[in-house]
């Protein structure tokens, strides 16, 4: 009887695809482990095999197809000599399931996109956080030949997550270098070029990688500066992304804003948006100290208006009001924004005015922002998804306290990751990670509703 | 490759012999090594006097490495190093008077006093550190010879480690890719026996530490570290290596300390006989010394004007040491960050 071919999730945060090509026509027969078809997924091309064996008796999505929802059906199977018409149709699907993500879940109520930098007035265009990060090195590349790429899969492979897409095309070997996995080695290696007045851009496939290397990071990239008396500094990006991804696990999903942001001589800056991302990527490339670019996997492919020129910059150390509200401040950043963003569209619905800051740069703290909002406020959540021990709401809180302490009509309070290693079941994964109900409710708190 | 390259101690035959070295030259190794080891007791002395606080790891025993090396240099290569590194700043020429107030803590130090013995830089004297993590300087230095490469300069990159860094994986993290993309960077292990209070034999699977690059096809070599001039040999090997772009070297130069690990070690881990025996036998600057007397290159008194030379510039360094102020507290904050 006839078998649907669905279209596979090949990665953790795939929910749709490109069949870019089918290496099987109709008619053909197949048997296990026969390449159909190749998939762009959100990482990489990958190759589907066949599971069963039979003849490829329908292509329901032509290649070259875009978009192609995960689980779509893209072929049927028959057993040899069946005709198709004769079978019945929609049989289960020889995939394994894949739950839906619980973050994308969530932020599925559609919110506005955040509009680019207010002082901004030229012409934009629609652009996913990947493509904006990578426009924002092939920029800066192109205006200063100290300017490199090193890491893991950034240069064949076009990017572990693509980020680096046909940058070693433009720049060559010399300047998209392909490491070793040994992020200790080449995180070293990196910061001695730094000294040396190159400007490296590390890309960690992941943060949970960069732990190998955090000795280079503080010790060397960080402390130089000062511990030489101001004489030799290390202007140098690392980045990739952070934070927890879908389901993959406790050593995968860690965020670590709060580790880097603890660290004097370090900037440490967590994007929301695309605009953002590019702007700050490239301050962070043209700034002379070393700066940590805390990406999101799960925001690539988000698309955000950008401005549309090569000269656009986001300074480090500024916040963004990216909702006004008069009721409750929400301090967020990264994809938290996005929860925070849901849950003051609730709050509305409910009679509370909500005021969003997506904080953008975590060290330097934009406290003056938070303080403002404050002012106006009374009331102030903080949301990460890091730990809740010292973590950035800790830190926000005490400032508060700090200098704001009479601004306050009610403590402040954290929405924050679980205090637990993050479980790989998805109904605990979904529990362990900060909600948008979660927010809802704190600030319903905050407001004694 | 060939990991194992035996030089030979002295040219048998058609082998290329190193010219022998001038009278001028042996004076200047003389002077550089004694330079070294007068600083380093004068440091001991100011140490013991609660002038120097904290770590103070002294080169005493091991000067022939550092000058031997840095006789082969060029003024634009680079040297990097742990942190028993005064030997090797006043080896790159750096002012003894700025390293001794960097050891006292005082603003006229290289680092404005915000250092340490561990933490000087100059950028000047193509001097990068002052390490105080054992083999984050590998990787650093090998990152200083991927510069090079990148801009196309026929440079090197002298990353010296200790006989207990070369058992941290960074360093063969550092080895493959120096070897993969053939950087010009020199390690020099400099195999003092002992890794603070763990001997090499405790240590180390396989005591040659000159075939630890063997995986990578790093070609290496084990030199007298207690002769200046086999060590400037071997040296003259390894950069004309690098600089020909066949990627990075490996020096084992086997010396001794006769200190402790750091001034706060008694060193019990080892018989005084030992230290004994390699002072008398194999000191680097007895031995110099009594070549240019027999070799007839100096006198006696000639070699007493530049003992006298150096005192007094040890004597002026301890001073200056002493007079330069502490930095003033407004230096707490600065240097954390440039201002973009």
């Amino acid at each position: 009887m006839a078998i649907d071919i669905l279209m596979p999730a090949l990665s953790p945060t795939m929910t749709e695809g490109k069949l870019s090509r089918w290496l099987k026509k109709e008619g053909d027969k197949v048997k296990p482990g026969d390449v159909l078809a190749e998939i762009e997924t959100d990482k990489a091309t990958m190759e589907v095999e066949a599971v069963d064996e039979g003849v490829l008796a329908k292509i329901t999505v032509p290649e070259g197809t875009e978009n192609v929802a995960v689980n779509a059906v893209i072929a049927v199977l028959t057993e040899e000599g069946e005709s198709l018409s004769a079978a019945p149709k929609a049989a289960p699907a020889p995939v394994a399931p894949v739950a839906a993500p619980a973050i994308v879940a969530s932020a599925a109520t559609p919110i506005a996109a955040v509009p680019a930098e207010p002082d901004w007035t030229g012409p934009t265009k629609m652009q996913t956080v990947r493509e904006a990060l990578r426009d924002a090195m092939a920029e800066e590349m192109r205006a200063n030949e100290a300017v490199y790429l090193i890491g893991e899969e950034v240069a064949e492979y076009q990017g572990a997550y693509k980020v680096s897409q046909n940058l070693l095309q433009e720049f060559g070997p010399r300047r998209v270098i392909d490491t070793p996995i040994t992020e200790h080695g080449f995180a070293g290696l990196a910061v001695g070029a730094g000294f040396m007045g190159l400007k490296p851009i590390v890309e960690f496939m992941t943060f949970n990688f960069a732990m190998q290397a955090i000795d280079q990071i503080i010790n060397s990239a960080a402390k130089t500066l000062y511990m030489s008396g101001g004489q030799m500094g290390c202007s140098i990006v690392f980045r990739g992304p952070n934070g927890a991804a879908s389901r993959v696990g406790a050593q995968h999903s860690q965020c670590y804003a709060s580790w880097y942001a603890h660290c004097p001589g370090l900037k440490v800056v967590a994007p929301y948006s695309a605009a953002d991302a590019k702007g700050l990527l490239k301050a962070a490339i043209r700034d002379p100290n070393p700066v940590i670019f805390l990406e999101n996997e799960m925001l690539y492919g988000s698309s955000f208006e950008v401005p549309d020129t090569n000269d656009w910059i986001v300074p480090i150390g500024k916040a963004k009001v990216v909702r006004p509200g008069k009721d409750v401040t929400i301090t967020a950043f990264s994809i938290t924004v996005r929860h925070a963003l849901a849950a003051a569209e609730a709050l509305a619905a409910q009679g509370i005015d909500a005021e969003v800051i997506d904080l953008r740069s975590i060290r330097p703290l934009d406290t003056d922002t938070i303080l403002a909002s404050l002012a106006k406020t009374n009331r102030c959540v903080t949301v990460e998804e890091g730990w809740p021990f010292a973590g950035i709401g800790s830190e926000i809180g005490m400032q508060i306290m700090e200098k704001g302490f009479d601004l306050l009509d009610a403590p402040v309070l954290r929405v924050t990751g679980k205090d637990i290693p993050l479980p790989y079941a998805a109904n605990l994964e979904k529990l362990a990670l900060p909600t948008v109900d979660d927010i809802v409710q704190a600030a319903r708190a905050v407001c004694y509703r | 490759m060939t990991t194992a390259k035996r030089a030979p101690k002295t040219a048998g035959g058609a082998s290329v012999a190193a010219p022998a070295p001038s009278a001028d030259i042996l004076l200047k190794y003389y002077r550089d090594m004694l330079l070294i080891r007068r600083f380093e007791e004068k440091a001991g002395q100011l140490y013991g006097m609660g002038l120097i606080g904290g770590f103070c790891h002294l080169y005493i025993g091991q000067e022939a490495v550092v000058v031997g090396m840095q006789a082969t240099l060029t003024p634009q290569d680079a040297v990097i190093t742990s942190y028993r590194d005064h030997g090797h700043m006043l080896a790159c020429g750096m002012d003894p008077r700025g390293v001794m107030a960097e050891l006292t803590g005082r603003i006229g130090g290289y680092s404005k006093g915000k250092g340490g013995s561990m933490h000087m830089f100059s950028k000047e004297k193509n001097f990068y550190g002052g390490h105080g993590i054992v083999a984050a300087q590998v990787s650093l230095g090998t990152g200083i010879a991927f510069s090079f490469h990148y801009r196309g300069m026929a440079n090197v990159c002298a990353t010296y480690m200790g006989d207990g860094a070369v058992n941290q994986g960074q360093v063969y993290e550092s080895f493959n890719m120096a070897s993969l993309w053939k950087l010009p960077v020199i390690y020099v292990i400099e195999n003092n026996k002992y890794a603070m209070g763990t001997s090499v034999q405790r240590s180390a699977a396989g005591q040659e530490l000159f075939r630890r690059g063997a995986a990578y096809g790093i070609p290496g070599e084990p030199v007298d570290g207690m002769s200046v001039i086999a060590v400037q040999e071997a040296a003259a090997r390894a950069v004309a290596h690098c600089k020909a772009g066949n990627g990075p070297y490996i020096l084992e130069m086997n010396t001794y300390r006769y200190r402790g690990h750091s001034m706060s070690d008694p060193a019990k881990y080892r018989t005084k006989e030992e230290v004994s025996k390699m002072r008398e036998q194999h000191d680097p600057i007895d031995q110099l010394r009594a070549l240019i007397l027999e070799g007839g290159y100096a006198d006696e008194a000639a070699l007493k004007d530049i003992d006298r030379e150096i005192k007094d510039i040890v004597t002026d360094a301890a001073e200056f040491s002493q007079s330069s102020p502490e930095p003033d507290p407004s230096e707490l904050y600065t240097d954390v960050l440039i201002e973009a």
